[in-house]
């Protein structure tokens, strides 16, 4: 008895661990400066100041818009190419397909470090730089996702591909609407894991864009929150953070047991 | 099907390896014999960069800076993740609210979590130093002390990850069968020793992941110490991405950004083979 209290007090405050920080920023967000040092769950002095300020001094309701489109065009093109070489891989039998596959193991356990600086300068010479092409061509491709649609359609019947050959369809028809409609949870991984990793990272848009009304939600607020424009105000940078946050914790609180699997799979995958 | 359709399939791959993993590793090879600012011609210096990186004490800082942030992230991740994970197996009401709650920072960006992290290690609001003054415990200078300012991101890295890895944890101390901890209990063994002897051997294969995870996710470290300290007090906190990072757009060292870049890959991918190594005998 006396244990199974001890868990829960240990699971509650972990919990509380978890969660109260993100409370406590959306209500400071919403205080006075002289409110910030505060521990409290409700806005102290509320004030939708911090607010206006953000949107006055950055643009980040177009890095909203520029990070919605490259993070839904990116993932949709992840989605089209790792379907396309992932059933090439699990279902047709070619002269070097083993190859390519070991490729692609090869790829994913390459550090990023050693491809950043020359893939930067294939941005330049490209004349990418400043534009979403660099956002997104970059990462219209992912290893992981091929090798999860490629595991998804090894373990449909190949009855499915057969019969729909006899009717006269191709490949491109055979795995867009005949054998994706089966592995509709591994699409679901995919997009969640792509569009989560788009719409947080933070490095590459620092690299290849300079100009403001190009840039995403985080390389914005990063280069808001180190250069002086927030002008050492606290409120105002939780006011972006929070502002960053939303759109991801809102697909969470819908999606939450998605998101989960899908990151556990991941990690799992190595 | 034609002879040709499936090289027609895979054409994605081949392309975006060839431009994006292919050509940019020969590249950077061959950038680290030169020298070049993007805008003049490169020029060949021979293994100067080399020379230059070995004798570069910064460098050496940020790899050692990384080092030390994951001599106190992986053994503290793993600590917290199986504490939490233990405490969820074996159907705990609401289970899945506790998951939903550790997770949280996993999804969002780190960017997020740095800047409110800032303000909970600020030495004169932060709510940490507000809640030792409580405890009329001294205020740390969490950010601003050379000492302590890599391990306090380490902490908020663990904060930050530590989710992930419970949900690991939990799916491998699941499949521990049942039968090994009633035997166990037949033989009159200790909770301590059905850990020891039990759960660890089963989870060793969870824990190797957690390890090359938090190391890979460590020397990727970027985001967090240039939003929080910009690499200092007295570039304790530099990482080697920021170092890269700083060569290359700061000062326009392509060629010697690459050779960091090159030679940083190569540390990682080799302390990834001995973790391999280590971690699959242990235990």
């Amino acid at each position: 008895m006396a244990q199974t209290a001890l868990k829960y007090v240990l699971l509650i405050l972990a919990a509380v661990s978890f969660i109260y920080p993100f409370i406590w920023m959306v209500s400071a967000s919403l205080s006075s400066e002289s409110g910030l040092s505060s521990l409290t769950l409700l806005p102290v002095g509320f004030t939708w100041s911090n607010y206006v300020t953000v949107f006055t001094k950055i643009p980040l309701d177009r890095a909203f818009l520029n990070s919605s489109f490259v993070a839904i065009l990116t993932t949709g093109l992840v989605l089209i190419s790792g379907a396309m070489v992932g059933y090439a891989l699990a279902k047709l039998d070619f002269v070097g397909r083993d190859w390519i596959f070991y490729l692609i193991i090869f790829t994913m356990t390459l550090p990023f470090q050693i491809t950043l600086i020359p893939n930067y300068i294939t941005m330049v010479r490209l004349g990418w730089v400043d534009t979403y092409l660099a956002l997104i061509v970059p990462f219209a491709l992912s290893s992981l996702s091929i090798l999860l649609f490629r595991q998804a359609f090894q373990s449909l019947p190949q009855a499915l591909i057969d019969a729909a050959r006899l009717d006269g369809a191709n490949e491109m028809r055979i795995i867009f609407q005949i054998l994706i409609p089966n592995i509709l949870p591994t699409v679901l991984t995919i997009t969640i894991l792509t569009f989560m990793g788009l719409w947080n990272e933070a490095l590459w848009p620092l690299i290849v864009i300079r100009d403001e009304s190009r840039m995403t939600m985080p390389q914005l607020v990063t280069l808001f929150s180190v250069g002086g424009r927030a002008e050492g105000q606290l409120g105002v940078k939780i006011a972006a953070a929070v502002m960053l946050a939303i759109p991801i914790v809102i697909l969470y609180l819908f999606f939450q047991k998605h998101f989960i699997r899908s990151m556990a799979s991941s990690g799992l995958k190595d | 099907m034609k002879k040709w359709t499936p090289y027609l399939l895979v054409s994605p791959y081949i392309l975006h390896f060839a431009v994006f993993v292919a050509f940019p590793v020969v590249f950077s090879v061959v950038l680290t014999f030169h020298s070049w600012n993007i805008i003049s011609p490169m020029q060949y210096i021979g293994l100067a960069n080399y020379e230059h990186l070995f004798k570069d004490r910064l460098f050496w800082q940020a790899v050692w800076n990384t080092v030390r942030f994951l001599l106190v992230h992986i053994p503290l991740q793993i600590f917290v993740a199986l504490i939490l994970a233990e405490l969820l197996n074996r159907t705990v009401r609401g289970a899945s609210f506790f998951r939903a709650a550790f997770f949280l920072p996993v999804i969002v960006s780190g960017v997020v979590v740095t800047i409110l992290w800032q303000q909970l290690l600020s030495y004169n609001s932060g709510i940490l130093n507000r809640l030792l003054t409580a405890m009329s415990v001294p205020r740390v200078a969490w950010l601003d002390d050379p000492a302590v300012a890599m391990y306090s991101i380490a902490v908020m890295a663990t904060w930050k990850n530590v989710g992930l890895y419970v949900i690991l944890f939990l799916v491998g101390l699941q499949s521990v069968p049942m039968q090994y901890y009633e035997a166990a209990d037949l033989e009159g063994a200790t909770n301590w020793q059905k850990f020891r002897f039990i759960t660890l051997p089963m989870i060793n294969p969870t824990i190797f992941t957690v390890v090359v995870l938090s190391t890979i996710s460590g020397f990727s470290l970027f985001v967090e110490p240039y939003i929080m300290t910009q690499g200092g007090p007295m570039n304790t906190t530099l990482s080697a991405v920021m170092y890269i990072y700083r060569q290359a757009f700061q000062f326009y060292h392509m060629g010697y950004s690459a050779t960091l870049g090159f030679c940083f890959a190569l540390i990682i991918l080799f302390v990834v083979v001995i973790q391999r190594r280590y971690v699959e005998q242990e235990v």
